[in-house]
């Protein structure tokens, strides 16, 4: 036992100061947490269903999902055909576009991802997908010096203008300037704070709302079944734990009762 | 050994309990994998209902839609070509629709021209002896397999129909031709595959 | 002969059949060895009556090892090996076809838990001395199957076409482009295209579903023969053949392997499919180990992501290729790089003939050899650790004093085997 406790003191140790240097050296700003309550409230990913379809599904695809999937989340044939349809003319049909990958690339430098994943493309050790696009959608800024006019604090020099700006309105982010700590000689630009240049049509609690419904609904079209997957999750180590074990266990013991 | 043989009883009740519920759990792990063989989404999505505007169709002329893969014959019948049904009625083997009813015949065209609208005959274009697609509408005369009669002729075994899709007497096919779950939205707009009973 | 006798056939294990069941079983017998087979490697094969927890992974990877087929196979139904089709493919199983999520998950969990599983089974028999004389081409045929297993990993990871598998695979082909004079051509010859391409993915799609698997079966069932025609070890590393009862011819601490290792291992399968459902159904990605990230997004020759890692069961000698960075002998580092991660797995096949220790199992080792042991696992461990992370100078440092510790502890066996103060071996089995 004394020796176990040494080695895994000893690995603790430089396992610790392994990752210390390791994630020092992961740049990036710390993301905000995405409520993760939208992530199953029906509510809100129907209204995080019909912004997707309003501000996303014009540059972005979502090819592996299909529109008739939507009843997943409580609407009908007819809703999704009345509200949700632009793009296509059947329920059964997939969530694809008509801007090619060739003109998105010669429009924005790069071709707009398909979404239908993007959620669990967008994770990594800082946080989870839904970390990423909730803070990703709320910090896009005013940069003259960028070709749109907009930059991102999540996506560094993004393709992608501010599609939302109606919504959240204008603001522009302020810098201080910073010692840097790897390297005293050098000064870095630190974020401090944005300022609001110009009023949307909603107010920030309601904006932050809407893009947590929208990064919700994202959640949810990354993986449509994963709420029944953890469901039947439950019953599985229900039939797994009480039924099966217990036998499997009496079976044994019956067997091994006079092996000494 | 003596000891290794299932001869005490808690041995045995193990065992049985063990099986019993182990099957159960294998039957379960079954049940998902034998159902990956079932239509994906995207089969059912190419399966929809089909939605088809008749306004064009002339008198005497038929068209030709795709439903789950399989030709859907719309044919809009002259008033001569009802007529020929009259005619049809004693030599065909199911002349009231009577067979296998669910399957070939929703209960709203089981009548001598097997339609909606007498006009309108809408059938799935599949011969039910071995799936070739019968060739038609012929005029009177115009085939030899059919006499004076108007009808279909099948290429592959010569069965033959009637302008309702009924086959003939003593020959290969068993069964008339099948009518799809359809119905009218507007006078002219015709849904394929799907009917009043289940919307 | 069986034929002319009245008596209903005994089925050790199963007890006496009844009339018919007893005349089909030998009528078969008399044209198909059945039971023969049956007695040999289950109802009569004697196995040490002390097996441990540890010795659940053997019969563990044979589980894994259905699973992985029987849920390829369905896979191979709805996937398409095709590059502008198959990332496409894979979400189309995920979403469309019924239960192919459930499906994908079980394959791909699979994967991870056949590594953690043939881990442990190989730690075992490290610890215990089980590739000891006479046990030696069990071994050699067990790091086989590793190797294979490996290939398997590695050509099957290309298949979901995602930004991982793009570039892990371009980056291990290119592994080929070190070797000298041959090599650039090589790796061209091994894609099939100037990059990973279309006709790459098909080949690994070939050797991933049929090539590999035909050779993997083989390999199991010669390590299953090999095994059962000398006998298991044991944690006390003891010979059981050397105590046989005189009358019988048994082993007086053995105890056949159906039923008593059978109802063990049914067992040991409850919950291991407990932790493995709960994997399935409750985190299928094991926070990015199991199903990386960057994997969801679809492969861009274009574009390599930023920060690329091996799946979590390659990165202890991903580790320490990427220890290597000197140039010795005015050959490169990347040839290094390779040569050691190379060696770094097939050291293992030596193994049986390295260890010198007078015991086999580690119960009568001295305690320095724990430490040793102890050192190496943890030293692997870090490797495996370090491989995930993005290369840092610490990083590297540390890499490379476990790189040293790694080899050390294979080439330096010879003779700390032999050091210290060995316990007395017990002549019967301890329970």
């Amino acid at each position: 036992m004394k020796i176990i406790k040494h080695t895994l003191a000893a690995a603790a140790l430089l396992v610790a100061a392994v990752s210390t240097t390791a994630s020092a050296a992961e740049a990036g700003i710390a993301l905000d947490r995405a409520p993760v309550d939208r992530f199953t409230d029906l509510q809100a990913l129907q209204r995080g269903a019909k912004m997707f379809v309003n501000y996303c599904l014009n540059c972005h695809g979502a090819q592996s999902m299909r529109y008739n999937r939507l009843k997943d989340i409580g609407l009908t044939d007819q809703q999704i055909k009345d509200n949700l349809l632009f793009t296509a003319d059947k329920v059964g049909e997939l969530m694809t576009i008509s801007l090619t990958r060739k003109d998105g690339k010669e429009w924005f430098g790069a071709a707009p991802p398909d979404l239908s994943v993007i959620a669990r493309a967008r994770a990594s050790g800082a946080g989870s997908g839904a970390d990423w696009l909730y803070t990703y959608l709320r910090t896009f800024y005013r940069d003259s010096s960028r070709e749109t006019g907009w930059n991102n604090l999540a996506f560094a020099n993004v393709g992608m203008p501010h599609v939302l700006y109606e919504l959240q309105g204008e603001q522009v982010a302020k810098f201080a300037k910073e010692k840097d700590p790897h390297d005293p000689s050098k000064t870095i630009e630190k974020f401090v704070g944005f300022e609001q240049t110009k009023p949307g049509r909603m107010s920030k609690l309601e904006y932050d709302s809407a893009i947590a419904d929208l990064v919700g609904f994202l959640v949810w079209m990354s993986e449509p079944v994963a709420a029944q997957r953890k469901q039947l999750g439950i019953a599985v180590l229900i039939f797994l734990g009480v039924f099966m074990l217990p036998c499997a266990w009496m079976l044994n013991r019956a067997y091994w009762k006079d092996i000494h | 050994m003596s000891n290794d043989q299932p001869d005490d009883n808690g041995r045995r009740n193990a065992i049985v309990a063990t099986s019993v519920v182990g099957g159960i759990g294998a039957l379960c792990t079954a049940y998902p994998f034998v159902s990956t063989f079932a239509p994906s989404e995207k089969a059912r999505a190419a399966g929809a209902p089909v939605e088809v505007d008749i306004a064009q169709l002339k008198e005497g002329e038929r068209m030709v839609v795709e439903w789950r893969g399989k030709p859907v014959w719309i044919l809009k019948r002259s008033k001569e070509m009802l007529d020929s049904l009259a005619k049809t009625e004693s030599k065909v083997a199911d002349p009231k629709s009577e067979r296998k009813p669910s399957e070939l015949t929703p209960e709203y065209c089981r009548n001598q021209a097997r339609s909606i609208k007498p006009e309108i005959l809408v059938a799935v274009g599949i011969c039910s002896h071995l799936g070739c697609s019968p060739s038609g509408p012929f005029p009177t005369g115009a085939n030899v397999a059919l006499g004076d009669d108007m009808g279909f002729v099948c290429p592959c075994h010569g069965s033959t129909f009637d302008l309702a899709g009924r086959v003939w007497k003593a020959k290969p096919a068993p069964d008339n031709l099948e009518i799809p779950p359809h119905m009218y939205l507007t006078d002219t707009k015709l849904v394929i595959g799907e009917d009043k009973k289940g919307a | 002969m069986a034929a002319g006798k009245k008596e209903p056939v005994v089925v050790t294990g199963l007890g006496a059949l009844d009339k018919p069941a007893s005349g089909l079983l030998t009528w078969v017998d008399q044209r198909f060895p059945l039971m023969e087979n049956w007695k040999t490697h289950l109802s009569e094969y004697y196995a040490p009556k002390n097996f441990n927890f540890w010795y659940f992974f053997g019969s563990l990877a044979m589980l894994v090892l259905v699973i992985q087929i029987v849920t390829g196979i369905f896979l191979v139904m709805h996937y398409k090996p095709d590059a502008a089709k198959a990332f496409e493919s894979v979400e189309y199983i995920m979403r469309e076809v019924p239960w192919g999520w459930l499906v994908r998950y079980m394959h791909s969990t699979g994967a991870s838990m056949f590594f953690v599983v043939i881990y442990l089974h190989m730690f075992r028999g490290l610890i215990y001395g089980s590739y000891r004389k006479p046990r030696e081409l069990i071994w050699v045929f067990g790091v086989m199957i590793f190797l294979c297993l490996m290939g398997e990993a590695f050509f099957g990871y290309l298949l979901p076409w995602g930004q991982m598998s793009y570039w892990g695979a371009q980056v291990i082909v290119n592994l080929a482009s070190a070797i000298p004079v041959i090599g650039p051509d090589l790796a061209i010859w091994v894609r099939g295209d100037f990059v990973v391409g279309d006709a790459t993915l098909n080949r690994f799609f070939s050797f991933h579903v049929i090539a590999l698997p035909l050779v993997l079966l083989g390999l199991v069932a010669a390590h299953i023969l090999a095994l059962h025609e000398v006998g298991s070890n044991n944690p006390d590393g003891i010979d059981i053949k050397e105590n046989k009862d005189p009358k019988t011819g048994i082993p007086v601490d053995g105890i056949p392997f159906h039923p008593y290792y059978t109802v063990h291992d049914i067992f040991g399968v409850v919950v291991f499919l407990m932790v493995f459902s709960a994997i399935v159904f409750f985190a299928p990605e094991m926070g990015g180990y199991f199903l990386e990230y960057n994997n969801f997004i679809p492969a861009d020759p274009l574009k390599t992501p930023a920060h690329i890692a091996p799946v979590w069961y390659f990165t202890p000698y991903y580790s320490i290729l990427r220890a290597m960075v000197w140039n010795f002998f005015w050959i490169d580092a990347k040839v290094w790089g390779v040569v050691a991660m190379g060696a770094s797995t097939v050291i293992f096949f030596f193994l049986p003939w390295l260890d010198r220790s007078p015991v086999r199992s580690i119960r009568y080792r001295p305690t320095l050899h724990i430490y040793i042991y102890a050192t190496f696992v943890v030293a692997f461990l870090i490797l495996g650790y370090l491989g995930t992370l993005p290369p840092s100078p610490v990083g590297e440092l540390v890499s490379q004093i476990c790189t040293v510790i790694y080899f050390a502890f294979f080439l330096g066996m010879p003779w700390w085997s032999r050091w210290g103060q060995f316990k007395p071996v017990p002549a019967r089995l301890t329970m």
